[in-house]
């Protein structure tokens, strides 16, 4: 029971991962995505996406600037122009 | 007859020629692997953008208040070319190549009665472009300044470009960059920006997807984000181009360089030894006079 959760920039592929859930900042909000998420398209704003690499573990954020955050069959797909760290 | 003395600094200046070009085709491999690997790494973005694109393209398609970028300025009379170059030279006929097409695709579009203008990034496209079209380049965009263009300039191009085209400055965009086959051919490949093409393999997704804010909303974000990224996989590809011609340019010239230095050597050898027998047959000649 994993999503599989891809980042991806520009100039790499930053993740491919299987993972418990994301909560992405969305444009009208934050979102969380877990599992089996219906097909969702969103505009990602300049924020820290959360990873939880299993329930109850504590969340690893990463720093995006601008993109897109695409939830479909395969999983979770966050294109960001820019990534820190 | 050239002087042993002379032809011996002949054979000393092109030595050290091939030295550089030796080094150079050897800068221009390590280099190439890189700008291989820089352009491997930018592709999962560019087919994960291009997938969304059409997924969202085949749903706003049909409608006529769709994107200014993707419907376009309903006419297509004044035509924008933007060529891709490199900042520097020694690289073989590359980009002699691209200024090539680029004139070809120019006189094509004014033989059909439309105006072209020009969009030049990097510098070598500059001086061959301006001597056939002297009042045909609009602007251009110096990559010269940083040492491995990445995606801020590409983001700069862009904002640049969809500037012109809101500002009413031409209504159609053609991007021409080099395509980078392998280290011995590169091929100068035209392409349309803007307005956006709709793209032909459109996934139908079964599912309903639900969007955030909207569909057109996110469209409108993404079709710049598109034209970006087209710039920016056509300075990848220019890098890998770039390299790959320069090694094969200067591999060819280090061994013609080769040649040249032991036919030079053989001249040298040849009148080092006419000068010893003429001086030999001067001293017997003088030898048997007494």
């Amino acid at each position: 029971m994993s999503l599989h959760f891809e980042l991806v920039t520009p100039a790499r592929l930053v993740r491919s991962e299987e993972v418990h859930m994301v909560v992405v900042p969305g444009t009208d909000g934050e979102f969380g995505v877990l599992e089996g998420h219906a097909p969702f398209m969103s505009t990602v704003k300049d924020g820290t996406i959360k990873v939880y690499k299993s329930a109850g573990s504590a969340p690893e954020e990463i720093t995006v600037q601008g993109g897109f955050a695409e939830v479909g069959a395969k999983g979770l797909t966050v294109l960001a122009e820019h990534v820190e760290g | 007859m050239a002087s042993l003395k002379e032809l011996k600094g002949r054979i000393n200046s092109v030595k050290s020629t091939q030295k550089i070009t030796k080094a150079k085709q050897m800068v221009a491999a390590a280099k190439l692997r890189k700008a291989q690997a820089a352009a491997e790494a930018a592709r999962p973005y560019a087919s994960r953008l291009a997938e969304v694109m059409g997924s969202l393209a085949a749903k706003v398609a049909g409608q006529d208040n769709g994107p200014l970028l993707m419907r376009g300025t309903g006419s297509d009379q004044r035509h924008l070319l933007v060529v891709v170059n490199t900042d520097k030279g020694l690289c073989g006929g590359l980009n002699s190549n691209l200024v090539k097409e680029a004139k070809l695709q120019a006189r094509a579009l004014e033989a059909a009665g439309k105006t072209v203008t020009f969009y030049l990034v990097g510098k070598k496209g500059r001086a061959p472009i301006r001597r056939d079209y002297p009042n045909g380049i609009a602007a251009g965009y110096d990559t010269s300044l940083v040492r491995t263009p990445g995606f801020d300039e590409a983001a700069a191009i862009a904002h640049d470009l969809i500037a012109m085209f809101e500002a009413g400055k031409f209504d159609v965009a053609h991007l021409i960059a080099p395509e980078f086959k392998n280290a011995l051919t590169q091929l100068p490949v035209t392409t349309q920006i803007i307005p956006v093409p709709a793209p032909t393999n459109t996934v139908a997704i079964d599912a309903v997807v639900e969007y955030e804010p909207g569909e057109e909303e996110i469209l409108e974000e993404l079709l710049p984000r598109y034209v970006t990224t087209q710039l920016f996989g056509a300075l990848l590809e220019r890098e890998a181009s770039e390299q790959g011609a320069s090694m094969t340019a200067m591999d060819n010239a280090t061994r013609n360089a080769g040649e040249l230095i032991n036919k030079l050597t053989i001249q040298y050898n040849r009148s080092r030894q006419a000068a010893i027998t003429t001086e030999l047959i001067e001293i017997i000649a003088g030898a048997e006079a007494l």
